[in-house]
Formats: C-alpha cells, sequence, structure tokens
C-alpha cells in the first residue's frame, strides 16, 4: 500500500513536471532567441545564444517605437483601471445596498455586460457622433466600458458582505453619504479593490482588438498593436520579433509575479463559493 | 436617514453611462443599421429590409461556415480545457512537490497577451524553422511533420490546440482552489463507509465543484464565442476562410467598408447572447441568490 502511494505520488510530481514544461517551451524558446545574433535565430531553437547578443534590444526599441508604445499602455492602463475601479466601486456599493430593489435590476443590468459582445461596427458610429473616435480619452473610455461589467460583478460580492449595520452606526456619528463610502466602505474592500484594479490592469495591458478598430495613427499605438505591426514588418528578424515579444510581455510577467495572489485569489473567490 | 438618500443613484450614474454608451447603444443601434445599406462607399444610407439576414443565411455566402467554425471553436475548446483542467486538478492538488511553482507556471498563460501568445505559436508551428517541425524531424518523425497553420484540413485543429494549451492552466487552478475547499472530513467519512476512489469523486468532489465548473464553463463559452485575437494572429481566417470565425469576418468587413453586413453579424451575436445571457448570468451569480 505505501509503496504503491509513493509510486502515484512520483507519478503526479512527473506528470507536473511535464505540464509545466509545456508551458514554459514558449517562454524559453523567446527569451533564448532574443538574445541571438541574425544569422543564429534563422531558426528557432531552443539552445543558448553563442553569444549574448544585447543590441537586439536596443533595436527594438528604436525602430519598433516601443518606448511611445509602452508610455501609451501605460497610459490607457493606468487611466482606464482608475476610472473602473472607482466608478465600479461606487456602482457595486449603490447595487448591493438597494439590493431589494430597483438596485439588482440594474445590478444585473451591469452584469449583462460580461455576456453581450460589442458591436464594433455600431460602435465606430457612437464614437464618430461623441468625437471620440481615434482619440486617447475614446480609448481609454472603451476600456472602461468593456472592464465596468466583470469590475462590479467581483466588488459586488465583496461589498455585500459588509454589515449594513456599519452604515447606520456612521449615519448615527453624523456622516453624509460621501464621507460614509469614502471614509468606511471603500477601505474596507481594499483587498478587492487591489484584485480589481491588477485584472483591470492586465486585461486593458493586453487587449489587442480596441486600437485595432478605433486608433488609426501610429504613434497613438498601444504595445500589443505596435508589436502586431513589428512582427509583419521583420518577419524574418526573429531575435528582434522575440526582443520585441518579451519586452512587451516584460511589465505583465513581473505584474503577474509580484501580484499573483490577488489574482489567482481574487478571481477564485469570484468563482468559488466560500 | 433614508435609503435614498444614504445611498444616492448618483453613486451609480457613471458606471451605467459609459457602459450603456459605449456597450448596450451601439449594440441596439446595430440592430437598426442592419436593415440598411450602410457601407463606407455612399454618403446616404437607406433602408432594405431583411436583405442582410437574407445573405448571412443564404447558400451563396460564407457565413453560415463561419457560424458553425465559431460554434466548433467554443465546443471543442471549452470541453478539452474543462476535461483536462479538471483532470490535471485532480492529479496535482496534492502531493506535489514545488506546488506553487508549477501552479505559477501553468496558470501564467492566462494573464498574457492572447495575441502576442498566438504570435510566438506562429514561430513555434512554422513548417520550415518552427520547433514543433524541427523536434520531430530531429526524433525521426518527419512523417508527422505538418504544415500547421496553412494546410485547410488541420489548420483549424492547431488553432484550437493553441488556446487548450493557453486556457487550460486556469481552469486548473480554479478548480484546485475548489478541491481544496472540500472539508477533508467527507473523505474520511467516506473511506470509514468503504467507499472507492472513484465513488468519492461521483458522490463529493464532483458536487462540491459543480459551481466552480458551472462558471468557469460559462466564462469559456463566452470567450469561444467572442474569439478574435487567437484565430486573427494565428491563422486571419486562412487558409481560404477555412478557420474564419464571426469576428474575424466582422473585423474584415469593417475594414472593407462593408459596414452594413458587418453589423449584422453582431447583431446576429448580439440578440444570441442578450437571450442565453440571463441564463448564464444566473450561473455566473448563483452563490449570491444562494445567501
Amino acid at each position: 500500500m505505501q509503496t504503491k502511494k509513493k509510486a502515484i505520488n512520483f507519478m503526479k510530481n512527473i506528470l507536473a513536471w511535464l505540464i509545466s514544461l509545456i508551458m514554459l517551451i514558449p517562454l524559453v524558446l523567446i527569451i533564448v532567441n532574443a538574445f541571438k545574433s541574425d544569422a543564429e535565430a534563422l531558426t528557432l531553437t531552443l539552445s543558448l545564444p553563442k553569444e549574448w547578443t544585447f543590441s537586439n534590444f536596443v533595436t527594438v526599441i528604436e525602430k519598433g517605437k516601443l518606448l511611445q508604445s509602452f508610455l501609451n499602455s501605460l497610459l490607457y492602463a493606468g487611466c482606464a483601471t482608475i476610472i473602473v475601479v472607482l466608478f465600479g466601486s461606487m456602482a457595486a456599493y449603490i447595487f448591493s445596498r438597494r439590493r431589494d430593489g430597483t438596485g439588482n435590476a440594474a445590478y444585473m443590468y451591469m452584469v449583462l455586460g460580461i455576456v453581450i459582445p460589442i458591436n464594433y461596427v455600431a460602435l465606430m458610429k457612437v464614437m464618430q457622433v461623441t468625437h471620440l473616435n481615434n482619440s486617447v480619452p475614446g480609448i481609454i473610455l472603451l476600456y472602461t466600458a468593456t472592464q465596468l461589467p466583470f469590475t462590479v460583478f467581483l466588488l459586488y460580492g465583496f461589498v455585500s458582505k459588509i454589515p449594513v449595520d456599519l452604515d447606520e452606526a456612521a449615519v448615527i456619528d453624523g456622516c453624509g453619504p460621501v464621507r460614509l463610502f469614502f471614509g468606511i466602505i471603500f477601505p474596507m474592500m481594499r483587498s478587492s479593490i487591489v484584485t480589481a484594479a491588477v485584472l483591470c490592469f492586465l486585461n486593458t495591458w493586453n487587449e489587442f482588438v480596441m486600437p485595432l478598430y478605433f486608433l488609426n495613427s501610429s504613434e497613438k499605438w498601444p504595445m500589443t498593436l505596435a508589436v502586431y505591426n513589428f512582427f509583419g514588418q521583420y518577419e524574418k528578424s526573429w531575435n528582434l520579433i522575440c526582443a520585441d515579444i518579451l519586452l512587451t510581455c516584460l511589465p505583465v510577467i513581473i505584474m503577474y509575479l509580484s501580484c499573483q495572489k490577488y489574482i489567482v485569489g481574487g478571481q477564485t473567490e469570484g468563482a468559488v463559493k466560500g | 436617514m433614508k435609503k435614498s438618500k444614504l445611498y444616492p443613484w448618483y453613486f451609480a450614474a457613471g458606471a451605467i453611462i459609459i457602459y450603456t454608451t459605449l456597450c448596450v447603444i451601439p449594440g441596439i443601434i446595430g440592430i437598426g443599421y442592419a436593415f440598411t445599406d450602410w457601407s463606407a462607399y455612399s454618403k446616404e444610407i437607406h433602408f432594405v429590409g431583411w436583405e442582410n439576414f437574407k445573405k448571412l443565411f443564404s447558400a451563396d455566402t460564407n457565413y453560415m461556415k463561419y457560424i458553425t467554425n465559431t460554434l466548433l471553436f467554443t465546443a471543442v475548446t471549452t470541453v478539452a480545457k474543462s476535461g483536462l483542467g479538471l483532470l490535471f486538478a485532480l492529479a496535482l492538488s496534492k502531493n506535489i512537490k514545488l506546488k506553487n511553482f508549477h501552479r505559477g507556471v501553468m496558470y501564467m498563460p492566462s494573464v498574457l497577451s492572447i495575441l502576442i501568445i498566438g504570435l510566438v505559436f506562429t514561430s513555434i508551428l512554422n513548417p520550415k524553422v518552427g520547433i514543433l517541425n524541427q523536434t520531430l524531424r530531429t526524433v525521426g518523425l518527419d512523417s508527422m511533420t505538418q504544415q500547421w497553420l496553412t494546410n485547410p484540413k488541420i489548420a483549424f485543429w492547431s488553432v484550437m490546440a493553441v488556446d487548450i494549451w493557453r486556457g487550460t492552466g486556469y481552469i486548473m487552478t480554479m478548480l484546485i482552489v475548489g478541491i481544496l475547499a472540500i472539508p477533508q472530513v467527507y473523505y474520511e467519512a467516506a473511506g470509514i463507509d468503504g467507499a472507492s476512489g472513484w465513488n468519492k469523486f461521483i458522490h463529493i468532489t464532483l458536487p462540491m465543484l459543480k459551481q466552480t465548473l458551472a462558471v468557469t464553463i460559462v466564462l469559456n463559452v463566452l470567450y469561444g464565442m467572442k474569439v478574435f485575437d487567437m484565430v486573427y494572429a494565428l491563422t486571419n481566417g486562412g487558409p481560404g476562410h477555412t478557420t474564419e470565425v464571426m469576428y474575424t469576418a466582422v473585423f474584415k468587413q469593417f475594414s472593407q467598408g462593408l459596414y452594413a453586413e458587418g453589423t449584422t453579424i453582431s447583431s446576429v451575436m448580439f440578440i444570441i447572447m442578450v437571450v442565453t445571457g440571463f441564463f448564464m448570468i444566473k450561473v455566473l451569480t448563483k452563490d449570491e441568490v444562494q445567501e
């Protein structure tokens, strides 16, 4: 019995390594090839570079306009995250506190946004009428609109757990609605707010479709669109492409490693009961 | 203080206005435009009745193919990700050394840009220089090398395989958290009653994971129906529309200025999703209803 158990555990560990390996190969492939010379990167292999070439990154930053697109991505994802978290938490709070009446209907209406697809063609019409097409505020508002439903869904679960007694006690102490929310409720939602913010930031950082439809000028492109364009231009230079991809993914990987517990923990709390 | 004063609606106004303007209104006016000949080539827009819808469902156009492709993609990737995710979660939830490392690695693809994953895999699946064919050649399996993304017979399966690679770790992670949340006493009690491993799985594990599975399946169905980045990066619908899905078709029409046709497909999707959406939202919000 004991030996059988040991054998099964051994197999399990082998399986874990096998899956991890399959997950890691593409990443390793990108990393090693990003440091190879032009000649060496003609074929993509997992072998280590004969000599580590760092000039690829300089070339990519210059030719791929990476700095500009990095700043664009940072601006779009940053602004959208702030607006989403602010408006999303306020809305989730109102919906949960007015649960018995129209609040529930409004919550359902909002969450329907997770399900309904965007009609990009008609959205262009709306963007033109509101003069938001091909503009920075336009793209930020688009990201905000698409991220709000899931954020409200995520935060609603948390804010519902904050007891209403607390609100009443605060009112007796003379709190108005604004001070009640920003002074008491919002700080109590801190951990869930961080989760919502991290997820929103990652999603908008990775987003590709909205700028593809609604940003025509290349100086406004975020990193995803810049890297896609770069890929088309330097089809044969795998070392440059890998360097470009690596630099584009780096902020996300750093964020993932440092915020892993919020990302996984926050999502599972939304999905797993208890 | 009265409820209306303590919880003022203007708190929710920002979210509701932005969401309504940019998500809901385009969906609704899009349905109106589906009955017109709106395009980039004419200044005036005329009412044409059901013309666009007839085109959508007629045998002369490929649209039905794109719809069935989208459904196939959704079904295959959802089933494969959920099945593999459940299998791996059961195998890897306990007694794994370095478990945080493994979980971190397996979850990682879900935080990366889908577009970039697609680009990376176009290089991996490249028939000449890609690592997959090279490896097959090295181990002497030359006969198994393929034109992964340009052979019309297998291109769509390659796309789905890449998406399964991307999405399985996410479901697995969710399910592992679910499995670890099941109280150990249930299994101990069942063990005393002499239940087999299979019975424990059917009567304890699976029912306890039902909600997690339901939520991940709904999220995957939604993702599959709206899939764009992955297909766009890997094949852009080719070769010869064999991998075309609804949203790559919409983008092509948009770029060609065929707005009316683009908005017609989008409207069909919109209506389907709103109708089925209430059911899906019920699944997503179930735990709150129970409380």
